[in-house]
């Protein structure tokens, strides 16, 4: 009769163990792919947290000189106080090849900042005071612990007479680690221990801008036009066509193109946020466009349907009643496709942000760099300082984008209206 | 009793702004058309002035990728050569390498969230291959560059084998992983569209939940999920930064992965992003660069749309 | 009267929180056909899917009682539902093939049960099942071509020669003529009445004219509950319960 166990006949043993081992491989699958994520998230935040930590050396600077000029303060070469400063401090260091590496303890920057700070306090001139400047990249590596010391001296960075010296200082408390606060407020640098990203932050900010007042309301507009007035015909179908493939266009060709026609043909300023902007906006259209399209879909006919039958022009029942609808999926929408833009950096290097850009761009129009070139270029560079800076300047990337999403998700949820 | 009067006549005004404004929009419509025309024809006309000084035949089938220009007229091996084809290998084998890894996770992590995972697995999992997806490719870039190279170099080399330290390889995983969420989520729609009335009747039958995604689920969905690969493929070709920081200007024309080899993005940028003139040879190789690229990724995306479409409604 | 091949005691269904079935309790016999009448909603298919557990496939649903198929009790955690399902086959309300041939659509279950040795078995298998199925003679020179270019009433001949295949002893039917028209609901039920002798068909149905053609005994449920069963003649002419005689009378539903 009929027997539910019954085992062979249909091979059940072994379909459920087949059975076992689909389930197992997707799985397997799904946690391959988040292990990678968090080795990648994981290396990376391992990576940066160097860059926020700053080291200082406290050296002993003589203001009194007549050198130094009350009423031309600028003029003065505080480079050489502060090596005069250094050599009070190691006096039996002799040698001219000593020097330079007991120079090099203090990073270039260091006449700069104590400049600086003369300029601020003016009422330090003509006393001896202590200063806290920059150590180079090298002593920073050092003193934060990035350096293997275990290596025999000729294949060290470090050797053992800066050794000693530093082993002095920091007995004498003279070397300290702050915050890197100068990573948020300086431009990029040359020298990755003061390298900084303010110039990219705002970069980017001025091309994302760019980009937004180009691509939301043009990809708003023919999202309505496609989606509530357009005629089904074959320049619709076109339209629809050219949309779809737009959106699977590699970015770089949107960089080509902006690297032709507006730097080319329109003479626009290389490597401004304005041409950024554009190049992103172009790419950027598209998703707009669609996401756009899915949000007035949603909004059901009836709406429209009852602002007609009152006398509304077609026009104003679309915009006094569908358009509102639709818009927090628009918003959404947009904002998705802003962080996309963020991160994107290939189009970018087309048009020239490539450059070693250390000011913060005050218009549009000045040459700019932007987040994404920056972690670029910092991944470039040989010294291995800049390594961390690269990390932390994705961290700062990755954190843009997570509020961006958040956002998006937040409106998305808070607007949502059941119909 | 006087008479109602009822002027059915509309405002002539505002049917007039209606017309404008819905005029304006459809300029904002047609701008799409404007900027693939833009693209065509930037690309285009830069191609065609590359091809005055280096024929079509030896840029397409030259074999050998050392872009030169002659500074001065009497410069010996000033002759430089600009044969696509180590690109063009360097492209397709880095892509096939990123499709073999990210083929097998993406369909697998689509077919266990759509078929066995329990909702609050899917709430979890779902959003963390979003970020997968949404990490910029530098980022990725920097990782394979500054990880991945050298961890499988170290692994090759424990195991005897001599890997470079910018091998195909680790750029090609790095760009699987970068896939494997494009492929699972385009996956996941195209098997959750399929009707629950053939998984009844397959059940119905006895059938396994194996052998109803394996032998009727996914063979149904089969026109879809070869749409999404083609997509994911387009994307891998089209891809950049990840290619420029991990696989590096090397154009070496080989099949193994293990080498070294470049492909065409890393190679516009390479050109583009040094001083040189904007006329001469070398700068306008990218262009035509440019124009391969988009043309491939075009016939990818197109034959996607195209098999999409025409299998869609087989189950209606 | 037949011997008693699916028990059902006190058995209850609840789809979270709503009850859909109340407290059944149904003796259905061999190698005749049974139908299950009532009103949209009664829990008529809802029983229908206990007796092949394909209400397992939606999360929200909890059986609870007792349902024995030859006297085991198919919910025992020991069964194997894929023998289950083997021997207790189902076609559906709307006919769903698979988009696949028309012998590949009959010899899905021969090949994931392991029922055919060798190539000419399976065909043989396939000939017999579309034979049962009143279709072989439509489809034996197209037997490669696919199953959804026939008609709906083709179709669902296909889906019932896909059960056959497997020689269930059990075969459920949901309301399998709804979405058909007058001819092809003739037909399938002259094929009810041709295979009945061989299996034990259990059918929902809506239309009570159709229960009084094809089967011997008729069950009548009412908002989850099983009312009265008896010989189909005697249901129709002679009700015993108000609410069965509303339905006939045509009162309700």
């Amino acid at each position: 009769m009929i027997d539910l166990k019954k085992i062979d006949g249909f091979n059940l043993a072994r379909r459920g163990r087949s059975e076992k081992y689909f389930r197992l491989v997707g799985l397997g699958s799904i946690i391959i792919s988040i292990s990678f994520l968090l080795w990648l998230l994981i290396t990376i935040v391992l990576g940066s947290t160097g860059a926020f930590r700053h080291v200082q050396i406290l050296i002993q600077v003589d203001l009194t000189s007549e050198e130094i000029d009350q009423k031309n303060i600028q003029s003065t070469n505080f480079g050489s106080i502060i090596k005069s400063g250094l050599r009070r401090q190691f006096p039996d260091v002799t040698k001219r090849k000593d020097k330079k590496k007991l120079y090099a303890l203090v990073s270039p920057e260091g006449s700069f900042e104590l400049r600086r700070k003369v300029l601020k306090n003016p009422e330090i001139v003509g006393s001896i005071t202590s200063v806290w400047v920059s150590a180079s990249d090298d002593l920073s590596l050092y003193i934060r612990g990035k350096m293997d010391v275990n290596l025999p001296e000729d294949q060290r960075i470090v050797k053992n007479k800066e050794l000693s010296w530093i082993k002095d200082l920091e007995k004498k408390e003279q070397i300290r680690i702050v915050t890197n606060w100068g990573f948020f407020k300086n431009g990029d640098s040359r020298e990755p221990e003061i390298a900084g990203i303010l110039a990219a932050l705002v970069g980017s900010a001025w091309s994302l801008l760019v980009c937004f007042i180009l691509s939301f309301p043009v990809g708003v507009g023919a999202a309505i036009f496609l989606e509530q007035f357009a005629p089904k015909n074959r320049l619709y179908d076109l339209i629809e066509v050219n949309i779809n493939n737009l959106a699977a266009v590699p970015s770089i060709v949107f960089g080509l193109l902006g690297l032709s026609i507006f730097l080319g043909y329109f003479d626009l300023p290389r490597s401004s946020p304005l041409v950024g902007g554009m190049v992103l906006s172009l790419m950027t259209l598209p998703t707009i466009i669609i996401a756009s399209r899915a949000s007035l879909q949603s909004v059901p006919a009836s709406i429209k349907e009852a602002a007609l039958a009152l006398g509304a022009t077609p026009v104003q029942a679309v915009f006094h009643h569908v358009f509102p609808n639709a818009l927090p999926g628009m918003m959404t929408g947009t904002i998705i496709g802003m962080a996309r833009a963020l991160g994107d950096t290939a189009p970018l290097l087309m048009i020239g942000m490539v450059a070693f850009i250390v000011d913060v761009p005050k218009s549009i129009l000045e040459p700019a760099t932007a987040l994404p070139v920056q972690v670029f270029l910092w991944a470039d560079s040989p010294e291995r300082a800049f390594s961390e800076k690269t990390s932390a300047a994705i961290i700062v990337l990755l954190f843009f984008l997570i509020i961006m999403n958040l956002f998006a998700v937040l409106l998305r949820k808070k607007l949502e209206r059941r119909f | 009793m006087p008479e109602t009067k009822i002027n059915f006549h509309k405002n002539s005004r505002s049917l007039w702004i209606d017309y404008s404004v819905i005029m304006m929009l459809g300029i904002m419509a047609g701008l799409a058309i404007l900027i693939t025309i833009g693209i065509v024809f930037s690309l285009l006309a830069e191609t065609l002035n590359f091809l005055e000084e280096v024929s079509l035949s030896s840029f397409l089938f030259g074999l050998e990728w050392s872009p030169q220009t002659a500074i001065r007229s009497d410069q010996v091996a000033s002759e430089g050569s600009f044969g696509a084809i180590p690109l063009i290998n360097g492209t397709f084998l880095i892509s096939f390498i990123a499709m073999l890894v990210a083929t097998p996770l993406g369909l697998a992590s689509a077919v266990y969230l759509s078929e066995y995972a329990s909702s609050r697995t899917r709430d979890l999992v779902k959003p963390a291959l979003e970020i997968l997806a949404g990490i910029p490719t530098v980022v990725y870039g920097f990782f394979a560059a500054l990880t991945i190279a050298p961890f499988i170099r170290f692994s090759g080399g424990s195991l005897g084998l001599e890997i470079a330290s910018e091998s195909a390889l680790a750029a090609g995983i790095a760009m699987g992983m970068m896939i494997v969420p494009l492929i699972s989520s385009l996956s996941d729609d195209v098997i959750n569209a399929v009707p629950q009335a053939l998984r009844d009747a397959s059940f119905g039958l006895g059938a396994t939940q194996s052998e109803t995604i394996r032998k009727v689920i996914l063979p149904a969905a089969l026109p879809g999920i070869a749409g999404s690969l083609l997509l994911a493929a387009s994307r891998a070709i089209g891809e950049t930064m990840i290619v420029v920081m991990a696989a590096g200007l090397a154009a070496n024309l080989t099949l193994n992965p293990l080498e070294a080899v470049t492909t065409i993005t890393a190679q516009i940028v390479a050109l583009l992003t040094g001083d040189q003139e904007f006329d001469s040879a070398k700068t306008l190789s990218a262009f035509a660069l440019g124009l391969l690229l988009f043309l491939i990724t075009l016939a990818l995306n197109m034959t996607a749309q195209w098999i999409v479409r025409k299998y869609r409604n087989q189950y209606d | 009267m037949g011997r008693t091949i699916i028990s059902a005691k006190n058995v209850e269904v609840y789809y979270s929180e709503k009850q859909a079935l109340k407290q059944v309790n149904l003796d259905i016999y061999e190698q005749q056909v049974t139908s299950l009448i009532g009103p949209s909603g009664c829990g008529k298919s809802t029983f229908l899917r206990c007796i092949n557990r394909m209400n397992d496939l939606i999360k929200s649903c909890k059986f609870k009682g007792e349902l024995t198929i030859g006297g085991q009790n198919i919910y025992d955690p020991k069964v194997n539902v894929v023998s289950l399902r083997t021997q207790v086959g189902m076609v559906f309300q709307k006919p769903n093939p698979f988009p696949k041939s028309i012998r590949d659509n009959v010899a899905y279950g021969l090949k994931i049960h392991g029922l055919a040795g060798s190539k000419s078995e399976l065909n043989d298998r396939i000939e017999w099942s579309l034979k049962s199925a009143g279709l072989w003679s439509e489809v034996e020179s197209r037997l490669g071509e696919p199953a959804l270019g026939l008609s709906g009433g083709q179709q669902q001949r296909l889906c019932i020669a896909r059960a056959i295949a497997v020689k269930p002893k059990i075969i459920l039917m949901d309301e399998p003529c709804s979405a058909l028209d007058p001819i092809a609901t003739a037909v399938i039920e002259d094929l009810i009445n041709e295979i009945s002798e061989k299996f034990t068909i259990v059918i929902v149905t809506h239309s009570m004219a159709q229960a009084a053609r094809v089967s011997k005994r008729t069950a009548y449920f009412h908002l989850g509950a099983l009312i009265e069963v008896g010989n189909t003649k005697s249901i129709f002419t002679n009700p015993l319960d108000e609410r069965t005689q509303n339905y006939i009378t045509g009162r309700i539903g």
